[in-house]
Order: structure tokens, then C-alpha cells, then sequence
């Protein structure tokens, strides 16, 4: 996973609440085996109507977007962050995002930033004001910045440090491997395998 | 451990802690038990792949197909090429790491939610995973069951832990009786309009009260799925003699002495008195009536008694928007009483509604009537086990004479990955648990029901409950089919 410090980049505003996993990325692309390649699936049906916001020139090469709150809802599909990966989207920015969504985008590399809904408004604002304006987020300094406007975002502790230092999940736990073993000894008799099959 | 009251979802979560983790690190938890399909895993092994990595407890992992397989003709090969290309790496999968699996055919394929638990692998105080977001199903018997991502999946795979923050805990209570007609589907599709979509994010939910214990575990488990529609992590009911008698004699239920250390164990799980939820949710059951979706998402619910909902009367911009835009999706106008709708189709199945408890209310409803004219009705059993049990209740029988298509297991239409979808325009009554855009095929237009809602639609057309069929009956209406000559 590559490191995430700071990014200055092309910010789209999506000004829709309640954006499930199925409106990001549709069921069937689940199809496919890859974990990349997805570019193309990302908001498929949206994107069939021209006037989407994705569609307009100005916002091509856009790295953040800027959503309406509960962003993620639903299907706990990871292809949903592989999609907006793929399209090149590294930040999301919502008032609220669903809790599958949030551990899905930390464990990719996305930066799912939560703000208040008011600032989610402004920066809206700030963008259709100046189309031209890029937008800047420190995750060091937990930092929105647009223009004039500064807006602090939330993100945890934890996620935060692993985008930081871009550290792999796996590798992590398995430092506490032993740890595991002690605990397997411990569990009772009565929990169930399912092998060998009865 | 201190003497401190805790919740049933605390316990769990502390007898599951493997690392405690210090200055607002997650805790490390351990997985007892992995379920994995089709569409979820094929990344996660391959992950597994590339670094070199075992599956630590293939003991503790079970695979079924569910999400792509049809329905009909299971025998043939898969036409859709991607479809068959996930089912056959998933076959390659299990067979490379030695992977219990349940494919196509076989006795134990069906959905996932349904599998577990009826092969007695979903007990009370366990943790269950699986790269699905209704994984909640499980935790009606009493244990923690969430829905992950694929990277989680493979960190599953390769540590049978999770590293996870605690949740905040919430309890929906829900006291009285609930009506005859009035369902499980109708207590959660009220909390999910009662909280919203996002009412939950951050919980676990624990449904409490006399109306949860007097429900099934076929029940429990409907609402137990759809607490990811209040945006919740996980949802969970405490065990009791209705969970103990139901896991009883399952083939890997414990056996003996195992089973009495495990029936002594799980009394002690439920949350004890004076421990303190992060929420509240108060819910009365003699109040609830039949309940139905008329947007796109599942929080936008009223009664079937109810009309569609004015969105100028919404004060909240965003919900304003939102309900905008459902309502020209789905075509209606505010004001239009729901029960005046017409579908084109009715849809039952689904990990929210296809166990056999399921197939019985619907079944009791539709038996003897005529299916109204124009209306495809499609029933897809949850599990092939379920099909099995119904068959020998005659319920495909009764679905056949009604005029309604007998199916193989699968997810189906809840999600038209396989090829059972709406098409564009099309109108259907759900008994699964999204109404998302374009979830049941593209253009397609879905309302959320309980089964007894989904059979009394069929019957009259238009979106209905048991207590509309009783109406007509006093009217002298009795929708009965034609008598057969012998």
C-alpha cells in the first residue's frame, strides 16, 4: 500500500445523500475475479446520462469526491472502493459513511474523510464557485483546504497512522502470532468445525 | 473480569478479544467461524496467493455457491460467461486449499445465511464472518456476526482474526403482541423507517423485548438480517430455549457432555440486568401493522395502509432530495394510497426470507387461490435443504397450482446476478431486503414486504395484506381458484 501524506488534486462534487455500494458499482460487475480493473464500473449507470457530474470536462483527472452524507451504504462490496480506486479517486469526503464502506476504503488506501454536513455544503459551494480550484487534503494535519476555506476532517487514529506509514493488515496481526495460538488453546470444546463433515 | 453489568454483545466481544489493544488501537478478535461464496473470495485467495500464505482454520471455513447460480435448469452449464468464470474459480479455490464447499446440486447449497445455520454451524456465542453485509443473519442466535470486505476475508484467511474497533451497543425494544398478519419483516422494515438507513452505523443492534422472544428463530433471523439496513454493524438476539431447541440435534450441534457445558454457557450470555446500551429504541408491537417500501432505499417505508409520502412535507434538504428521486424512479405520486400500486412481479426469497417458516406463511396464504392475472411470481427457496423440507409440506405444489414458478436455491432475484431480474419498468413486491436502484435489474422498481404481504399481492394484484384478503372475503370476494374436475 503506498504511503498517503497530503494531495492536491481535481475535487468533484456528488451532490446526492444516501450513495449505496449498488449505485457505485452495479452487482454485475461483481462477476469478474480481478481486484483491479474497474474504472469503467465505477458509478456505471450514472454515467450513462450525460449531465452526470463525472461526465462534465472540468472534473476530469479528479482524484476527491466530495459526497452527500451516509456515502457507501449497503452490499458490503469491496469492489466499491476498487472502483473508485481504479478511477483514481484516492480521498472521499461525506458527513457520514457506512461502517463496512469506512473499513473497506482504510484497508485499500482510500482516505474516507468525514467533515460535518454544513462544511460538506462549502466546500460544494467553493467548488461550483471556482471550477479551476483544486482542493488540497493534509492527512498530517487532518486538513481540508479549498480556496479561502479550511475545514478539519475526522478520520481515526489508527487508520490514519496505517495511511501514513501505507502498512498492510496482515502483517500487522501476524506480529501477534502467538498471541493467536495461546487463544485457540482456550477455546471450549463444544464450538463447531465444519471438518470433518458429519 | 470485573463484576460490572455487560451486554450480550460485550461479552461476546470480550470473549473473543485476543489483543487488547492500547491508546485507541483496535482490538485483535477472534473468528470462529468464516462462511465464504462466489463473488467475495476469489480476491482474497488470491492474495493469499501471491504472499505465500496457508489458511490458518480451514476447519473453521465453509463454502457454498449461492450469489450466481441459477435457478432453473442447475444442471446446465452456466451461460453467462462471467457468472460461470466465479463459480469455477471458487471450485478451483477450495479444492487448491482443501476448502469444505457445497456447490451447485448438492444437498447443502443455498444461500450462505441460510447454510450455516441450518447445518448447526451457527450456535450462540460465537463470531461469524463472511464477505457479505447479511451476515448479521446470524447473530439471532446469540452471536457477534458481521459482514466484511474481501481484504478481510483474506485477513480472515490468513490469522482467523479481525483487527475491529468496539461497537456501541443500541437496543430495540419491542414489547406486545404482534397481530395476526404482522410479521418479523414488519418489526425491522419499522425500525429501519423508525431510525433510517444511517440510524445504526457504528452499532450493534440487540432486539429485546416479549415480541422478539415470541418469534421463531426463521423470525429472529429476518431481523437479524436486515439490521445492515439501518446501516449497523450487526444485530443480535439473546439465546434462549427457542435458539437451544433449534440448534439441538443439527449435525454439528454438540453432542452430550459438549452440549450440556454449551447450554450452561450460553445462559450465562444474556445481557445481564443493569447493563447500560449507548442507545435506545422503543417499538410497540400491538401498534405495527403490515409494512412496505415506496423509495430506494429501505428506509423509506410506510404502511401498507399508508399513502406515498409528500416530499415537500420532508423538513430534512437531503431526505427531501432523496424521496424526489425515489419517487420518479419508482413512478409514483405522493398522495397514491400504496394499497392502490400494481406489480408486475412478486419475488419470494432471499436470506431475509426463505427458510422454511417463510415458504409456510406463504404458502398458507396462496393455497387454493387464483394468482391474479398478469403477475409472474417467482419462488426461490433460501437453501436446497429448504426445498427439500418444503416439497415434502407440498409447498411447490401449492406454488405450481397457484401459478407461480417453483425454483431452484440461490439468491436470485434479490440481486439479479444470475438471471433472474425485473426488467426495465417493471414493477415488484420483494420479500428481500433492498430496494436500491436497479437491485433487481436494471429499471426495475421493487417495494420490501414480508411474505404473508408478498402472497396476498399475488393474489390481488396490487400490494395487499391477509387482512385485505379477509376484507373481500366479507364483500363476498373470495379469489378462489377454479375447481378442477377429478
Amino acid at each position: 500500500m503506498e504511503k498517503f501524506t497530503t494531495l492536491t488534486g481535481i475535487a468533484v462534487p456528488l451532490k446526492r445523500s444516501n450513495v449505496d455500494t449498488d449505485q457505485i458499482i452495479p452487482a454485475n460487475f461483481l462477476k469478474r475475479v480481478t481486484k483491479t480493473g474497474f474504472d469503467d464500473a465505477l458509478f456505471y449507470h450514472w454515467r450513462q446520462d450525460p449531465s452526470f457530474v463525472l461526465n462534465q470536462p472540468q472534473y476530469e483527472g479528479a482524484e476527491i469526491l466530495v459526497a452527500g452524507p451516509d456515502f457507501g451504504t449497503g452490499s458490503s462490496r469491496e469492489h466499491a472502493v476498487w472502483a473508485l480506486r481504479d478511477y483514481g479517486f484516492k480521498v472521499v469526503i461525506s458527513a457520514r459513511f457506512a461502517d463496512i464502506f469506512r473499513g473497506n476504503s482504510g484497508k485499500q488506501g482510500l482516505l474516507a474523510a468525514q467533515v460535518e454536513e454544513a462544511e460538506v455544503e462549502r466546500i460544494w459551494e467553493a467548488l461550483e464557485a471556482d471550477p479551476s480550484a483544486k482542493l488540497t487534503v493534509s492527512l498530517e494535519d487532518r486538513k481540508i483546504s479549498v480556496g479561502e476555506l479550511q475545514v478539519d476532517f475526522q478520520i481515526d487514529d489508527y487508520t490514519r497512522w496505517r495511511l501514513l506509514e501505507g502498512l498492510d493488515d496482515i502483517s500487522l496481526t501476524l506480529q501477534n502470532e502467538q498471541a493467536i495460538t495461546d487463544f485457540e488453546a482456550t477455546r471450549p470444546a463444544w464450538m463447531p468445525t465444519t471438518l470433518p463433515v458429519r | 473480569m470485573s463484576n460490572t453489568p455487560r451486554t450480550l454483545a460485550e461479552k461476546l466481544w470480550d470473549a473473543h478479544t485476543v489483543v487488547k489493544g492500547e491508546n485507541g488501537d483496535p482490538d485483535l478478535i477472534y473468528i470462529d467461524l468464516h462462511l465464504i461464496h462466489e463473488v467475495t473470495s476469489p480476491q482474497a485467495f488470491d492474495g493469499l496467493r501471491v504472499a505465500g500464505r496457508p489458511l490458518r482454520r480451514v476447519d473453521l471455513m465453509i463454502a457454498t455457491e449461492d450469489h450466481n447460480t441459477p435457478t432453473l435448469n442447475i444442471t446446465r452449464q452456466i451461460e453467462d460467461p462471467t457468472s460461470r468464470l466465479q463459480i469455477e474459480t471458487l471450485r478451483k479455490n477450495v479444492e487448491e486449499f482443501g476448502v469444505r464447499a457445497h456447490p451447485l446440486g448438492d444437498k447443502e447449497q443455498g444461500i450462505v445465511h441460510v447454510v450455516g445455520p441450518q447445518l448447526g454451524l451457527t450456535m450462540p456465542g460465537m463470531t461469524v464472518v463472511c464477505g457479505d453485509s447479511h451476515t448479521s443473519t446470524h447473530g439471532a442466535f446469540g452471536s457477534l456476526a458481521f459482514g466484511i470486505g474481501t481484504s478481510e476475508v483474506e485477513h480472515v484467511m490468513a490469522t482467523q482474526t479481525l483487527p475491529l474497533k468496539p461497537f456501541k451497543t443500541m437496543a430495540i425494544n419491542v414489547e406486545g403482541e404482534l397481530r395476526p398478519g404482522v410479521t418479523a419483516k414488519d418489526i425491522i422494515l419499522a425500525v429501519i423507517a423508525k431510525i433510517g438507513t444511517g440510524g445504526g452505523q457504528g452499532y450493534v443492534l440487540e432486539y429485546r423485548g416479549s415480541a422478539i422472544r415470541a418469534l421463531s428463530m426463521d423470525g429472529r433471523m429476518t431481523i437479524c438480517n436486515m439490521s445492515i439496513e439501518a446501516g449497523a454493524r450487526a444485530g443480535m438476539v439473546a439465546p434462549d430455549e427457542t435458539t437451544f431447541e433449534y440448534v439441538k440435534g443439527r449435525d454439528h450441534a454438540p453432542q452430550g457432555a459438549d452440549w450440556d457445558a454449551a447450554v450452561e454457557y450460553w445462559k450465562t450470555l444474556p445481557t445481564d440486568e443493569g447493563a447500560v446500551f449507548d442507545a435506545e429504541v422503543n417499538i410497540d408491537a400491538n401498534e405495527l401493522e403490515p409494512f412496505v417500501t415506496w423509495g430506494t432505499n429501505p428506509g423509506q417505508g410506510v404502511l401498507l395502509s399508508d399513502s406515498v409520502p409528500n416530499p415537500e412535507e420532508i423538513d430534512d434538504p437531503n431526505q427531501r432530495a432523496a424521496a424526489e428521486r425515489a419517487l420518479e424512479y419508482m413512478d409514483l405520486t405522493a398522495g397514491t394510497p400504496m394499497k392502490q400500486i400494481a406489480v408486475d412481479a412478486v419475488f419470494m426469497g432471499s436470506c431475509t426470507n426463505a427458510r422454511l417458516d417463510d415458504l409456510r406463511d406463504f404458502a398458507s396464504i396462496i393455497k387454493g387461490k387464483k394468482k391474479a392475472d398478469g403477475v409472474r411470481l417467482m419462488v426461490v427457496p433460501g437453501s436446497a435443504r429448504v426445498r427439500l423440507e418444503a416439497e415434502a409440506e407440498g409447498i411447490d405444489k401449492i406454488v405450481e397450482e397457484f401459478g407461480g414458478e417453483w425454483r431452484f436455491a440461490g439468491c436470485s432475484m434479490c440481486l439479479g446476478m444470475n438471471p433472474d431480474q425485473l426488467a426495465p419498468g417493471e414493477r415488484c413486491a420483494s420479500t428481500s431486503n433492498r430496494n436500491f436502484e436497479g437491485r433487481q435489474g436494471k429499471g426495475g422498481r421493487t417495494h420490501l414486504v414480508s411474505p404473508l404481504v408478498a402472497a396476498a399481492t399475488a393474489i390481488r394484484g396490487t400490494l395487499s395484506s391477509p387482512w385485505d384478503l379477509q376484507h373481500d372475503a366479507q364483500q363476498g370476494i373470495n379469489h378462489d381458484a377454479e375447481k378442477v374436475e377429478a
